[in-house]
């Protein structure tokens, strides 16, 4: 499948084919395809630096892919690549069998830092991408509605996004990137910031929604126990330059829950796999040889 | 309704303490002339209409001034934030000459137009433009770049992408330029005033010292602090309070 050597696919958990959720995909086309994918950073020193080495991933149609790192391992760029946000040094992504050049709605992030709009109320961050397409307001109105009541804040809709909590801000991200219809979502450790009960909750609505809705994701997270928790398959990279280092097949049956004996036992094991990358990136930073 | 009632009181004192400074006769009333005075001289401008002609010709330099350093400052600055090199010999300059003070514009504007509405439109525009923008070259170089990004990653391009997001994005900063850019303007209309035969307040209050007309002097002046409060005060201040309240900015008062 691929040249790079660290490449091998470990298969943990029970067996079971039908893991609940959406419409899983066992086609043999991929929804998403990443061919040697590599990018190089101009660091400040003037020296370029390696960031994603030689990516080779797929993704299936309906699939939940995980990715954990270290900081710095480049998986959040990754994601930008993706968007066509960012452009590659070498290699391509297939979307569809398409190769990507620029911004989709196809293919739409859900960022850390959310990147809600402060100007606009609940209702018009919601809106704006079907608003950038050309969909008529009624028809905007009334699929709002129906996103933001999947979210659960069909009450907030004319608020502003200052006025709600760091929960709350998320779940309209998660409205506002799926009422542009994408195949895919890319999201960027999206629940980092937020507090255990939010965070907990946030994985069942997401997982409800995933499964509702059958889209295509793609998570990044550094938090191992998440990845399990949320994932199909996790894919771990390793400190810079970022490289698959390992892929794990999770076949957890759903609904799952961050504090399933289960869960924690595998990511307990791919813990020990990352730890390795882990020390690496502490003692770059140690070196004080973290550049970004 | 209380901070109302302080700050009545406040005046009502300060009215009384000049009256009473004007009924000592320390000064003679053509140097220190009673509140009296200066109503009437007030009431008598308003009555025989000069006041109101001088407000309606000061108002239009503004609008004209103000309105062409506007477009003109807002353009430069979109220029300024997008091209690198622009921002690094232009930016530069346009910096230093900022620091001029718009009354200096005045003898190249003479020159150039004669004392003629256009030498005060030129030193508005010379006055207001750069600080608008600065603003506008601020505001799209600060804005956080998730605004973008997020912009373009739904679907925004080009012109969509700075209409729908990095102008109301930049929002904040331009309107700190725009409000800027007006009290630099409205400082620059007196300055260009003064000088030329314009009718406008400038002119009023200069023709007050040709006369030796103190009341009418001191009633101009409060026009113009009167007329600037209530364009600062109000006008900008209820657009600047609306977008701290949708963004949630701590109100500054």
């Amino acid at each position: 499948m691929s040249a790079t050597p660290h490449v091998t696919e470990d298969v943990l958990g029970l067996q079971q084919d039908h893991a609940g959720g959406g419409a899983r995909a066992t086609q043999a086309k991929p929804k998403l395809c990443l061919q040697d994918l590599s990018l190089h950073y101009k660091a400040v020193a003037g020296e370029r630096l390696l960031a994603l080495d030689k990516i080779n991933l797929q993704v299936s149609a309906g699939e939940f892919l995980c990715i954990v790192g270290p900081s710095g391992c480049g998986k959040s760029t990754l994601l930008y690549l993706i968007a066509g946000l960012h452009e590659p040094s070498s290699g391509k992504v297939l979307m569809d069998g398409k190769v990507v050049e620029r911004t989709g709605t196809d293919r739409i992030m859900i960022f850390q830092e959310h990147g809600l709009f402060p100007w606009l109320t609940v209702e018009e961050n919601v809106e704006f991408g079907m608003k950038m397409k050309g969909i008529k307001k009624a028809q905007r109105r009334e699929q709002t509605h129906e996103y933001l009541k999947m979210v659960h804040l069909q009450k907030f809709q004319k608020s502003y996004i200052h006025q709600l909590s760091g929960g709350m801000r998320q779940r309209v991200a998660i409205a506002r990137a799926l009422a542009t219809e994408p195949d895919v979502l890319l999201m960027d450790e999206p629940f980092a910031a937020l507090d255990a009960q939010t965070r907990d909750l946030l994985h069942d609505e997401l997982e409800r929604i995933w499964a509702k809705t059958g889209r295509t994701i793609v998570f990044v997270t550094h938090n191992v126990r998440e990845a399990v928790r949320l994932g199909d398959r996790v894919a771990v990279f390793t400190f810079r330059p970022g490289r698959v280092k390992r892929e794990y097949k999770i076949n957890l049956p759903r609904p799952r829950h961050l504090e399933d004996t289960a869960v924690a036992g595998t990511a307990r094991d791919i813990l020990n796999d990352l730890r390795e990358e882990i020390d690496k990136s502490l003692q770059a930073e140690y070196e004080g040889g973290k550049q970004r | 309704m209380r901070r109302a009632a302080r700050q009545f009181a406040f005046y009502a004192l300060l009215v009384g303490v000049w009256a009473l400074i004007a009924r000592l006769h320390i000064w003679p009333p053509y140097i220190v002339p009673p509140p009296i005075d200066v109503y009437n001289a007030l009431k008598d401008g308003f009555e025989d209409r000069s006041l109101l002609i001088a407000i309606g010709v000061s108002s239009r330099h503004m609008l004209l001034g103000y309105g062409i350093s506007v477009i003109l400052g807002m353009f430069l600055g979109i220029c300024l934030a997008a091209n690198q090199y622009l921002e690094q010999t232009v930016g530069g300059l346009l910096v230093s000459l900022q620091s001029m003070p718009s009354i200096c514009w005045l003898p190249l504007a003479v020159l150039w137009f004669g004392l003629s509405e256009n030498a005060i439109l030129f030193v508005i525009i010379m006055g207001s433009t750069l600080s608008v923008t600065i603003s506008m070259e601020t505001g799209r170089k600060q804005m956080p770049k998730i605004y973008s990004m997020a912009g373009r990653n739904l679907g925004a391009r080009k012109w969509k992408l700075f209409y729908h997001v990095l102008l109301p994005a930049s929002m904040p900063y331009i309107i700190t330029g725009l409000k800027q850019g007006w009290a630099f303007a409205w400082r620059s209309l007196f300055a260009g005033e003064m000088l030329s035969l314009s009718l406008g307040l400038g002119q009023r209050l200069n023709a007050g010292r040709d006369n030796n007309d103190m009341p009418q002097v001191i009633a101009v002046m409060i026009l113009i602090v009167a007329i600037g409060y209530i364009v600062d005060g109000w006008l900008f201040r209820s657009v600047e309070r609306r977008l701290q309240h949708k963004w949630g900015l701590l109100p500054s008062t």
